[in-house]
């Protein structure tokens, strides 16, 4: 029963932020300068004033604010997130066809971020003090000064253009079709570069906090406990310390949701990743702002359903803790 | 006091030794002018000239234009930006943040859901939809990080302002008589300063972050050169020229690093009740 009072209120919160976010937008394309008709159309010069005619009646901007806010959202309802001219398709498809490879790329940068900065930061606490320690902290300290796009631009100038080992660009290569294993093979060397240059300013993150936080859990009594009882080293850390220790990490992996989406815009415009980012971009190129709009929105529900991920996480970590 | 905490700081090695850089790199960017008479802009030598020759320190560009003088140059924008987004986020968090925790009930519960609202959206995308709408600019671009940047700043000052409203000299000023306007501003606003100045400090080093992300995907103020921009440019000729990358992305991370450092040596020097309890 509270299980399902916790979805619900999730549910609410995600109706919440769907509803914020595309009154935010319905707000940002009447704030632009110029009708939103206009900056529709662009700055290209191309758009004839029969073409605005027809998008003016479009959006009923000669109709009262209210009359617009209502067919807007009745649009809305109906999963209709408008229509790219510049792409000559609906946006919802637009976005559909390009979210699982943003979710492919986000989900393994996730994974890798959580392994890498749990490891890590395990270790540097565990020789709190020594060269390890320092060393481990130093680079965290640098991957959290570097720019995520200046990461992925360095990797690709190592990587590919020097040692030539991994492709820079695209996720996939083109007319590729050696069987299943082969396939993933392919498709596993496009995954490296990007999902580890989104995954390293995370990694910093979590290696930080699992430090702190396995310092913390170590000075408690039931550690000097285990300790007494002659525990190895290993188990006292992996079956005591660490599974105390992780769920402050798990928190802030889902308030960090947002960035990683927002992260992995920058990377995929970096690698070409054919994502939702990368859509973003070029439809930032382009000024075409109903895919811009659309992209907003649709990253926006993905962060609130990382964030009952994160929320089933921390359940299934610590069964005493409630949704609250 | 105020000697106190600059003998904290200063006690901080790696923040003396940041905040020593950062005022390196600050003089640098003011002094542009006079340590390179030529401008970023200028088209003063072959294309593609490699760095560490005799005439320019970190090559040219695909014009012959000086990276050297585009770094210097460019840091102005880098920080400016950096420092007044994050005044302006500042300045809007306080105000958020503060009225929640002063007025508590309905105005508090508003705009907490506000501040979870900006929280959860992905700030990065709102902000490059933002500078695409309203062109980009120096003034949308510092807007549109102030925008995404206030949440943490308002919790922060919320919390902050909750656990000061109970204090003796609190009651002892409103017993005084003294009207609620007063005593936020001259009672428990300077109380509430000094973790919120660590957080606005940490929150330059993001701000130029975020900067350097606007501007690397073209959408800085075009009649500007930031190193955001320089490192976007470079990206198309990566092969052939990696210095134009190179040294622009260095002079970054060394900006945010130092940024971080002071921050962290901010943080010894202003909240010593939180460094006794970590130090323990």
């Amino acid at each position: 029963m509270r299980i399902l009072l916790a979805i619900f209120r999730r549910a609410m919160q995600a109706l919440l932020v769907v509803l914020a976010v595309s009154l935010m937008n319905f707000t940002l394309i009447r704030l632009a300068p110029g009708d939103p008709a206009a900056v529709i159309a662009g700055q290209s010069g191309a758009a004839d004033e029969q073409y605005l005619k027809d998008l003016r009646a479009e959006f009923g901007l000669d109709q009262p604010m209210y009359v617009q806010i209502a067919a807007y959202y009745s649009q809305l309802f109906q999963f209709d997130l408008g229509y790219s001219y510049r792409q000559k398709q609906p946006v919802l498809d637009l976005v559909l066809e390009r979210l699982p490879n943003t979710l492919l790329l986000t989900m393994s940068a996730f994974i890798i971020a959580l392994a890498v900065g749990i490891w890590s930061g395990a270790l540097a606490a565990r020789h709190r003090g020594k060269w390890t320690d320092f060393g481990i902290s130093s680079i965290a300290m640098l991957l959290y000064a570097s720019p995520i796009f200046f990461t992925g631009l360095m990797l690709i100038l190592v990587f590919s253009v020097g040692l030539g080992w991994l492709p820079a660009f695209g996720s996939q290569t083109f007319g590729e079709n050696g069987g299943f294993a082969a396939s993933f093979l392919d498709r596993l060397q496009y995954l490296v570069l990007p999902a580890t240059t989104l995954s390293l300013l995370y990694a910093a993150t979590y290696m930080k906090l699992t430090r702190t936080s396995v310092l913390e859990v170590l000075r408690l009594d039931f550690v000097k406990t285990a300790r007494a009882k002659g525990l190895p080293q290993s188990r006292i850390m992996n079956a005591h310390v660490l599974r105390n220790a992780l769920l402050p990490i798990i928190t802030v992996a889902g308030m960090q949701a947002g960035h990683l989406v927002g992260g992995a815009v920058v990377v995929e415009t970096v690698f070409a990743w054919p994502g939702i980012g990368r859509l973003a971009f070029d439809a930032l190129l382009q000024r075409d702002y109903p895919v811009l709009m659309g992209v907003f929105l649709i990253t926006s529900v993905l962060v609130v359903f990382f964030n009952i991920l994160t929320d089933i996480g921390y359940r299934l970590f610590d069964p005493r803790v409630e949704i609250s | 006091m105020t000697f106190q905490v600059l003998k904290i700081f200063l006690r901080n090695r790696g923040a003396t030794i940041g905040l020593f850089v950062l005022l390196c790199i600050v003089g640098t960017s003011t002094l542009a002018p006079f340590i390179s008479p030529t401008g970023p802009w200028d088209m003063v030598g072959r294309p593609f000239t490699p760095p560490f020759g005799d005439k320019f320190l970190f090559g040219t560009d695909t014009l012959g234009r000086d990276i050297f003088a585009g770094i210097i140059y460019g840091g102005r924008v880098s920080l400016m930006v950096g420092l007044i987004a994050t005044l302006v986020s500042v300045v809007f968090g306080l105000t958020i943040g503060g009225a929640a925790g002063f007025f508590s009930g309905r105005i508090d519960f508003l705009l907490m859901r506000l501040t979870e609202l900006f929280q959860t959206i992905p700030s990065f995308v709102l902000a490059i939809l933002l500078v695409a709408i309203f062109e980009p600019s120096i003034v949308s671009t510092v807007s549109a990080i102030a925008l995404v940047s206030w949440p943490p700043i308002a919790r922060l000052t919320r919390a902050e302002f909750l656990a000061l409203r109970n204090q003796d000299y609190v009651a002892a000023a409103v017993s005084a008589g003294r009207t609620p306007w007063d005593i936020a501003i001259h009672e428990i606003l300077p109380n509430a300063l000094p973790p919120i100045i660590v957080l606005g400090s940490l929150g330059v080093a993001t701000a130029i972050l975020l900067e350097s992300a606007i501007s690397f995907l073209g959408l800085g103020d075009p009649n500007l050169t930031s190193w955001g921009y320089m490192i976007g440019a470079g990206r198309t000729v990566l092969r052939q020229a990696w210095w134009m990358s190179v040294f622009p992305g260095i002079a970054i991370i060394a900006t945010v690093l130092v940024v971080n450092l002071v921050g962290e040596g901010l943080n010894d020097a202003l909240n010593p009740k939180l460094n006794e309890n970590r130090n323990r």
